[in-house]
């Protein structure tokens, strides 16, 4: 196919009218209210239920919440949660009655899409994605989180729900059998 | 697990000794009796007519190897009898059909025995509604442990619950709690809340392995299984009961925590650790192997295998494995040099001059290439043995899972061991001056390190390090059997194949790899390097193997003449 070059009138031959439209859009943008944000100084605040970078958290006694049950590494698509479960010889969990917490629990931040299937799958409400969506790092490796970070960052979740506790509680008004602690 | 309806050869079995029932409307014949746990010929039962029918009955304390004990109820079905006439015959419907007279209740599957003409009902509202009940009803008092339970993933409570449970629980009572993480002997920890009351557990140490260690005590709600007061559940087989556990109540304490069973590989394989070569699972993850679990064989371990074994797996992880390569004295690194160097200089032995160690803990195929090579060699062979305990269940006093093989295969004497004084002879007169030692320490069996120091070559494989091996100038790091393919021969004559679990660690090889290559090198023959090659080789050549061939030994193994 041949595109036929148009002919230019004379009034466009002299480009003159093509370089005052373009300044007047400049002039537009300039006296209109501006709507760049000075990043990082300026954040933006973030909608509720934004999907960010996904933390552990503790209870509202300040224990782990995670049970190292793995249902989370199972389903995370990307496989950027890993997590090393204590074993017959690990520390036992924070928490009395709720028997085992990881030991280790990395999440690659370079992996996570971030699809919070982590926090949807979670029995235990332990993990949910919060709100930071700017995460930067000089080298690979810092972008993985381990366990001790993901809880600081994670804070404590006031959910209501504390089965641990109140099954060991029932436990021990039933006084039938003696409970350990 | 799956229920086993004992084979029956169509040809043996007369008219008289099978009755034509219907599963669900499908007529399907069967044998009017078979062999229970113990092999006495009982009355077919309903689940066994129904699983010939490819038809699974939900069950929890019904398992084809243990007593029938009836107590769970999940296995409910409907059924009916042929209605009879005056002459007590049969009455039938016009167009020839028999008249069925349903009962009015169901019936427990797992111990009604089947009659001719009867007529199973799996499928209907009321079964169903009848498993529902049943469910909810175990449920009531179970806690939400699934999170924290080894079970989770291969529990049968929660895979019935999610075909018949109810998403919200209609209990407003407060649950019984019964203790939790009770030490009930050194392999097991129990959890009384999951327990259902089965009894799988207490039938499997009473009747299969005559320990009569656990029972329940308490009443109604608070029944709870428990050791004999004072006692601990401690025998070779209590681990097997973590595996007829339907639920999470008991757990093993060495794989407590360690994985989900859902990451876990599971590879077919076959015990190591005694002459009766239990089938097993290895269950691996990312090369690391988490445990193993029986494999059932009717002709071997049936559906259990033993403590012992079971747990002895943790040294194929050790860190101090042979990794590496070594020929000492010879600038040679590496397979390609160090498996010329031993070609070269087993080229140049004269015939006699060479001794071979192989160990009865080698597979056939790696045994049979060193056959061939001791053969063009004139070599004297032996193998090892290695004795222990052992009992009337499955433990075999030869700890070697393959001495039948090393004696089919002609490397070691009879008895076994009864040329290794005459081998020390040799090399203490001179007449010996090159050793191959395959998967031994042989200080410790009179053939000590001055001995070896005497040699001019010693040629050494292993998996873990010894005082042998540190006097090796060949070094060749061998594998364990998980990372490895082959065959072993058991002391019924049953030989067993298994393939690889894991990858072996560092530059070890197989040994009937890096073998096959030797003995082409030795003999200037091509010998195959493929483990389906070597097998059906030596099945062709040696007579004990005769009519075998890989694809033949299946999962489950052949039998040969011992
Ligand atoms: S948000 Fe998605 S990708 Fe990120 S850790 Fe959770 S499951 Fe994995
Ligand atoms: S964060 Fe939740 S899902 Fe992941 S291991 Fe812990 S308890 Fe399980
Ligand atoms: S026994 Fe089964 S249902 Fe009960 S807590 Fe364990 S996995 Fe869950
Ligand atoms: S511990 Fe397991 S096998 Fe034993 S009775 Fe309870 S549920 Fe059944
Ligand atoms: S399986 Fe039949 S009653 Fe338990």
């Amino acid at each position: 196919m041949i595109v036929k070059r148009p002919e230019l009138s004379w009034t466009e031959r002299l480009y003159l009218p093509a370089i005052w439209n373009g300044i007047k859009v400049t002039l537009r943008h300039f006296l209109r209210r501006k709507v760049t944000m000075q990043y990082p100084e300026q954040r933006w605040v973030v909608p509720e239920g934004y999907r960010g970078a996904p933390y552990l958290v503790r209870d509202t006694e300040g224990h782990t919440k995670c049970v190292s049950c793995q249902l989370c590494e199972f389903v995370c698509p990307p496989k950027a949660i890993r997590i090393v479960p204590p074993g017959p010889d690990g520390p036992p969990a924070d928490r009395p009655n709720a028997e085992k917490m990881p030991l280790e629990f990395e999440i690659n931040m370079l992996r996570c899409i971030f699809c919070g299937f982590c926090q949807e799958v979670c029995p235990e409400e332990a993990i949910f994605l919060m709100k930071d969506y700017s995460l930067t790092g000089t080298r690979r490796e810092e972008m993985i989180y381990n366990k001790e970070k993901l809880l600081a960052l994670g804070g404590s979740h006031q959910g209501r729900i504390q089965k641990w506790t109140f099954k060991l509680e029932e436990a021990r008004e039933q006084e039938v059998f003696p409970v350990k602690t | 697990m799956a229920i086993t309806s004992s084979p029956t050869d169509p040809a043996k079995v007369s008219p008289a000794d099978v009755l034509t029932v219907t599963v669900n409307g499908r007529p399907i014949t069967v044998p009017r009796t078979q062999p229970d746990w113990e092999g006495r010929m009982v009355p077919t039962t309903m689940i066994q007519a129904c699983e010939a029918a490819g038809v699974t009955v939900p069950h929890y304390c019904y398992h084809p190897r243990l007593p029938v004990a009836g107590n769970c109820r999940m296995c409910l079905v409907e059924y009916g009898v042929p209605a009879l006439g005056p002459d007590r015959q049969p009455l039938r419907n016009p167009d020839g059909s028999l008249i069925i007279n349903k009962s009015p209740r169901p019936a427990i599957a797992c111990a009604t025995p089947v009659s001719a003409g009867m007529a199973i009902y799996t499928d209907t509202p009321n079964v169903r509604a009848m498993r529902e009940g049943v469910l909810e009803f175990l449920l009531i008092n179970h806690p939400l442990d699934c999170p924290i339970c080894d079970q989770a993933g291969e529990c049968k409570l929660q895979e019935y619950s999610l075909e018949y449970g109810q998403a919200a629980s209609r209990f407003v009572e407060t649950k019984v709690h019964k203790p939790k993480a009770v030490d009930l002997g050194p392999r097991i920890m129990l959890d009384d809340e999951r327990c259902i009351l089965c009894t799988r557990c207490i039938r499997f140490t009473r009747d299969v392995v005559k320990d009569d260690a656990l029972g329940i005590v308490n009443r109604g709600s608070y029944n709870t299984i428990a050791a004999y007061p004072g006692r601990q559940f401690d025998n070779n087989y209590t681990l097997n009961t973590v595996d007829i556990c339907p639920v999470g109540a008991l757990t093993s304490k060495d794989f407590r925590f360690k994985m989900r069973v859902w990451f876990l590989k599971e590879t077919k394989s076959v015990c190591t650790s005694c002459a009766r070569g239990c089938n097993t699972l290895i269950g691996s993850r990312e090369n690391v192997i988490y445990r193993l679990t029986p494999r059932d064989n009717p002709e071997v371990n049936q559906s259990w295998m033993c403590d012992f074994g079971r747990l002895n797996y943790k040294w194929i992880g050790r860190e101090d494995r042979l990794r590496e390569v070594r020929a000492r004295g010879s600038g040679n690194t590496g397979w390609t040099g160090a498996l010329g160097e031993i070609a070269r200089r087993l080229r140049a032995a004269p015939q006699g001059c060479v001794a071979l160690i192989a160990s009865a803990r080698l597979t056939n195929e790696e045994l049979y290439l060193l056959g061939l090579l001791a053969r063009h060699l004139g070599a004297m062979t032996d193998s090892i043995p290695r004795t222990g305990d052992f009992d009337h269940i499955l433990v075999q006093a030869d700890k070697n899972p393959n001495s039948a093989g090393a004696r089919l295969l002609g490397l070691a004497a009879e008895p076994m061991g009864s040329r290794l004084p005459a081998i020390a002879d040799g090399i203490r007169a001179g007449a010996i001056r090159t050793l191959l030692v395959f998967g031994e320490d042989v200080t410790s069996r009179g053939v000590n390190a001055d001995l070896l120091a005497r040699l001019e070559t010693l040629v050494v494989s292993d998996v873990l390090p010894n005082p042998t091996t540190a006097a090796a100038h060949f070094l060749l790091p061998g594998c364990a059997a998980a990372e490895k393919r082959g065959s072993f021969t058991n002391f019924q004559g049953r030989v067993q194949r298994f393939p690889k679990a894991v990858e072996p660690p560092g530059d070890a090889r197989p040994e009937a790899e890096f073998l096959a290559d030797l003995v082409t090198a030795v003999t200037g023959q091509k010998w195959p390097t493929s483990i389906e090659g070597l097998f059906n080789h030596m099945a062709s050549s040696v007579p004990a193997f005769a009519g075998l061939t890989w694809a033949a030994l299946g999962d489950l193994g052949r039998s040969v003449a011992t």
